[in-house]
């Protein structure tokens, strides 16, 4: 049994087929990095995995449960997959701290000073024990989205969902926060869109390069790198290489 | 003259201080039931289904769309002719608080909605539900947003309950009428109970805005609002 299944996902909006018909599986603590050109259903294939925006058909699985099962309780689902934002959508109101330990208190039921305890070691993992009491509008971008990494991460989920996680940082800031995720490789799976080919070469165990709502093709790094099958994956892979810091890792 | 009015002041004491214990009590009763009738329409209509958003906007629209003046004739002189009969004050404070609660609806619908959806998202990923996610992120946020709209409902309700007057309750403004009757000084005594008006609106004013500033996010709000007159 995959941890997690996701097979034949078809997902339109306004009568647009955005997703034709995606599957794919993943493994405890695999890290899997989804590429491919904007608009090509990327973000909209996570959301249909937490069922943000649940598929007009097609089933995910995740450790033996159906997901996209309507009597499945998909709040408890929820806490076993953490969602990581592009536009990092931290809690306005509350203080870094409490923005981990809200979901500890209210979602778990954990009791107060322990969900803090928690918290607290969560900011030290992603090095931000300073920041514990600021608010999300007093920090940086990067500090931000650290903070909701550590919000996924407190919740002891079985995978984190990364919709473009650095998209929406300054160029100098994407290193800290690759930096966190590298860190929990293997630890916990991830599944990540990105553009980040650095990231996707040294650090996923497969790249799936998505175009026009299918899965053109999917394969270990070094393969998909230098070997790819397709001449549309080897034409998308060189040209988003030369645009996002390939040669920091000699590519 | 000054003494004169000095001792009138004095005489008149009594009477005031009663109509304003009405006044405080028809306006704090009036916008905290208001208060939560807004929260349960606004939430109606921003989540609601069809039906219950249906229910909520006639509601608004009903109220909203009729005068105050009419709406507390209909409770009071209307309803005891189908046998439903409530004192000058009860009748006062059901009208003055069910008026008011679908003028906080829309303030409260406003800001609930300017919250970014992205915050509503996030709560229902970490595995809060709908309720939940309401309760802990969405309301804190837009109930702050809502203060300085709420700081005009309750001026605009202190100053309105006056009109309670006219259904015999003896408020400030009706106090102020009787003790006018008896002394025909009627410039001196509205113009004390204007004062008073006035001092009630700014003293909650002020208040209203300390609140706002203890309870403002860090960072954003009115902690770090720039004036506009030194940009």
């Amino acid at each position: 049994m995959h941890m997690l299944e996701v097979k034949n996902i078809h997902k339109s909006y306004c009568k647009v087929e955005i997703l034709k018909g995606v599957s794919f599986t993943m493994e405890k603590g695999e890290t899997k990095v989804i590429i491919g050109p904007s608009g090509t259903g990327k973000s909209t294939l996570l959301r249909c995995i937490n069922q943000l925006s649940p598929p007009d058909k097609g089933e995910v699985w995740l450790d033996g449960e159906e997901v996209t099962n309507p009597k499945t309780n998909i709040n408890k689902i929820r806490e076993k997959i953490g969602f990581v934002f592009q536009d990092f959508n931290l809690f306005n109101h509350l203080s870094a701290l409490r923005n981990i330990s809200i979901g500890l208190e209210k979602v778990k039921g954990i009791e107060k000073e322990e969900a803090r305890k928690r918290a607290l070691e969560e900011l030290h993992r992603v090095g931000l024990d300073a920041q514990a009491q600021q608010y999300p509008a007093q920090l940086s971008g990067g500090q931000k989205q650290r903070v909701g990494i550590a919000r996924a991460l407190a919740m002891d989920p079985d995978i984190i969902l990364f919709d473009e996680p650095t998209s929406a940082l300054d160029p100098e800031l994407i290193g800290d926060v690759l930096d966190v995720m590298k860190s929990l490789a293997g630890k916990v799976a991830m599944l990540v869109v990105t553009h980040e080919m650095g990231f996707a070469r040294n650090v996923a165990d497969e790249i799936i390069f998505m175009e026009g709502g299918v899965i053109v093709e999917q394969g270990p790094p070094k393969e998909m790198f230098t070997n790819a099958k397709l001449a549309r994956t080897r034409e998308f892979l060189g040209r988003i290489g030369a645009l996002y810091g390939e040669e920091e890792t000699g590519g | 003259m000054a003494t004169d009015f000095g001792q009138f002041f004095l005489n008149s004491l009594p009477n005031l201080l009663n109509g304003l214990g009405y006044t405080l009590l028809l306006t704090f009763i009036s916008i905290a039931v208001g208060f939560f009738l807004g929260i349960a329409l606004a939430l109606g209509r921003v989540y609601g289904n069809k039906i219950i958003n249906g229910f909520c906007v006639g509601y608004i629209e009903l109220i909203r769309g009729t005068p105050l003046l009419v709406q507390l004739f209909i409770i009071y002189f209307g309803l005891p002719s189908v046998g439903i009969i409530f004192s000058p004050l009860q009748a006062a404070l059901i009208g003055l608080a069910i008026n008011s609660g679908a003028y906080q609806a829309e303030y409260l619908r406003g800001s609930i909605q300017s919250v970014e959806s992205g915050q509503m998202t996030a709560a229902r990923s970490l595995g809060m539900n709908k309720l939940q996610s309401i309760r802990h992120v969405i309301l804190p946020q837009a109930l702050r947003i809502s203060i300085p709209a709420w700081s005009n409902e309750f001026i605009y309700l202190l100053q309105y309950s006056s009109i309670a007057y006219i259904i015999q309750v003896t408020e400030l403004t009706a106090e102020g009428k009787f003790i006018a009757a008896h002394t025909f000084r009627y410039l001196e005594v509205f113009a004390m109970i204007a004062v008073i008006y006035l001092v009630l609106t700014i003293v909650s004013t002020e208040i209203i805005d300390r609140i706002a500033k203890h309870l403002s996010i860090p960072g954003i709000g009115a902690a770090k609002r720039v004036s506009l007159r030194d940009i």
